[in-house]
């Protein structure tokens, strides 16, 4: 199979959706002529012209409700967020229209819309661009969030989240933009809410999504040589969350483990707790345990910013906490 | 534009008439705790919504607006049982009773609400225009906000990018002289809210909102520049006569300041010239008004005998999706 590179699935999603239906267009900052803050709309422009194809000036908050405001007119549109900390500027858009307008209108206007872009951390970006708002958008009903950490799932779950009559959240990360991944010639379409597990193990269930994922899988290897047996359990949707998959494991290996890049208080890895402490009680050997970014906020400094981000030991260490080995 | 003529007076003040019994009516059930809520009336700004559906295209032309809301759909054209039994909470209301009073909306007239966050629907309003210049459409979106709504970062990002994408939008600030109880002089160093447009470089300017000819000649002149050019920004001063809603002591403001603006209420100013023009007989007048009072009558008994939702519909319309999981909240 060929193999591409994650900022190309997502190029590839939205190109070939906008050839199949004229009401789709991309719109954000730099999207156009600049090809896109980190290329993901390459080639686009010269494709399907600046109608299609819209730079914005920098007004999140604006571009997010003109885009809204045109999908209950009639339009799909994609909105690309540099980054979804910028997001923030244009979140009541969001919450208060994009998720409401439905049920606030009896069902008389939805509002078919992608919000794209990276989330979380992506080096030493500070505390401002390191965030992730997972958990914020997924609290919020009318909603649907998406976090690939694959190219071959952010092809798919894209093309499916632009077909979907719903708002969604699909977020992606400055970081996996150049992972290279195989993603077959010709279309396929993943659903929503659906998890995938992408790596079978008998001994504990490690669930997470998006680039932090890695950390889970470097941590699977080191402890398969310490006849650890992982299985992982990749989201790849938020919201709606896949209970089924991530219950179905816990009940084969009576230990979980969530692994999250986002602060703990209230977080997916709480949600995820809750419903496994609800549905599977029973099932469990250990308490569960849950990694997350430290409860600050993200700072500049190498040696600070290693202590705050999860990584593949403290992977290693909660997993060995769980199987109650040293 | 359609001329002004005997039919057109005595169209505005049935309808005008209507508006403000309407909402007359809304005020007093809502003291018998039928409506609940926040209640924001429109009373006293009648001239605003009579002189701009006069200037649309009813056929093809749109509207959004705030929270102060329930004469504009009605006035394009949706039943006004209707949207009295939304504030009822009653299936049978525009939204069946999932909006209420800050959020009616009729897609089939084209009102795209409705809506409770000052500002939010700024952006909105050019966003349909937008749809509308994307499909080749002609139709105009009127946008319509308060003297509140004008402070907002909203109007600015939206005014920028409506004038550099040159959309179909007339935006309509209602400056009815109050931003709940802060008045437009203590939020701006200057009260010329039309003059944010130029700006834009977007043509902009004043009207007197008292008086539905002289706004139905300013928002025809704006609606068909927008038709072909882009966006327009009229400033329609207005005048409410009610609280900024029910709660509202209106310390803010004097008993006399209010009487000033009532001897130049927008249906006396319409009455004045129907009996002056003789366009209709005192008899025939109170036959509009019996006509006017059994119709807000008809609305109240709709709304009272209407049954409330099913409670499965709260999980009916917040997904296109049919199935979607919701969380169980409760055993």
């Amino acid at each position: 199979m060929r193999t591409i590179q994650f900022r190309e699935a997502i190029c590839e999603a939205m190109s070939e959706e906008m050839r199949r239906d004229e009401s789709i267009f991309l719109m954000g900052e730099e999207v156009a002529e600049y090809n896109g803050a980190y290329k993901a709309s390459k080639g686009m422009l010269d494709e399907f012209g600046p109608k299609r194809v819209i730079d914005t000036p920098i007004a999140e908050l604006g571009f997010a409700g003109i885009a809204i405001g045109s999908a209950m007119n009639g339009n799909r549109p994609i909105v690309e967020y540099m980054t979804f900390n910028f997001s923030l500027v244009g979140i009541d858009q969001i919450i208060n229209n994009a998720a409401k307008i439905r049920q606030m209108s009896g069902g008389q206007f939805n509002c078919p819309i992608v919000f794209r872009g990276p989330t979380a951390s992506a080096g030493q970006l500070g505390a401002t661009h390191s965030q992730a708002f997972e958990n914020w958008y997924a609290n919020t009903p009318g909603l649907k969030v998406i976090v690939p950490s694959t190219p071959y799932d952010a092809k798919g779950l894209l093309k499916a989240a632009i077909r979907d009559d719903d708002p969604v959240i699909f977020m992606e990360s400055e970081q996996m933009y150049g992972d290279k991944g195989e993603v077959p010639e010709g279309e396929y379409v993943l659903p929503i809410g659906v998890a995938e597990i992408k790596r079978e193990g008998t001994d504990v269930t490690i669930v997470s999504f998006g680039k932090i994922i890695k950390e889970a899988f470097k941590a699977a290897e080191i402890l398969e040589k310490e006849n650890i047996s992982v299985e992982i359990v990749d989201l790849r949707t938020v919201r709606p969350m896949d209970h089924d998959t991530i219950l179905k494991s816990v009940k084969k290996t009576n230990r979980l483990v969530i692994l999250e890049e986002a602060w703990p208080f209230a977080s997916v890895a709480s949600e995820i707790t809750y419903q496994v402490q609800e549905q599977a009680f029973d099932f469990l050997d250990a308490p569960i345990q849950r990694i997350t970014t430290a409860d600050t906020p993200a700072a500049y400094s190498p040696v600070l910013l290693e202590e705050w981000l999860p990584n593949a030991n403290d992977v290693v260490k909660a997993v060995k906490s769980v199987m109650y080995v040293k | 534009m359609k001329e002004i003529t005997k039919e057109t007076y005595l169209k505005w003040y049935k309808d005008m008439l209507f508006w403000r019994k309407f909402e007359d009516k809304l005020a007093a059930v809502y003291i018998q705790q039928k409506v609940r809520g926040f209640l924001h009336l429109y009373n006293g700004q009648e001239a605003v919504l009579a002189g701009a559906l006069h200037a649309m295209d009813l056929t093809k032309d749109k509207m959004i607006t705030a929270y102060r809301n329930h004469v504009q759909p009605i006035g394009m054209g949706v039943d006004p049982k209707r949207v009295m039994a939304e504030l009822y909470g009653k299936e049978t209301g525009t939204s069946h009773g999932m909006g209420g009073s800050m959020h009616i909306f009729s897609k089939e007239h084209r009102f795209y609400g409705g809506h409770g966050i000052v500002g939010g629907q700024i952006p909105l309003g050019a966003g349909i225009a937008f749809a509308d210049k994307y499909k080749g459409s002609d139709a105009v979106t009127l946008t319509c906000f308060g003297d509140g709504a004008a402070r907002q970062g909203s109007l600015h990002e939206t005014f920028n990018m409506a004038m550099l994408w040159k959309l179909p939008v007339v935006f309509v600030v209602e400056n009815n002289g109050y931003a709940m109880g802060t008045s437009v002089k203590r939020t701006a160093n200057h009260e010329d809210i039309w003059k944010l447009g130029l700006g834009y470089d977007m043509p902009s300017k004043p009207v007197d909102g008292m008086n539905p000819v002289k706004v139905a000649e300013a928002m025809y002149e704006a609606i068909e520049h927008a038709r072909k050019d882009g966006p327009y920004f009229l400033e329609v001063k207005t005048y409410r006569y009610r609280g900024h809603s029910m709660s509202d002591a209106q310390s803010y403001r004097t008993k006399d300041e209010v009487a000033e603006y009532k001897k130049i209420d927008p249906i006396t100013q319409v009455l004045d010239v129907i009996k002056k023009e003789n366009y209709a007989t005192d008899d025939e007048i109170k036959a509009i008004n019996k006509e006017v009072k059994d119709k807000v009558d008809e609305c109240e008994k709709f709304a009272e005998e209407s049954p409330y939702p099913n409670k499965q519909l709260l999980y009916d319309v917040v997904y296109e999706q049919e199935d979607y999981p919701f969380l169980k909240h409760r055993l």
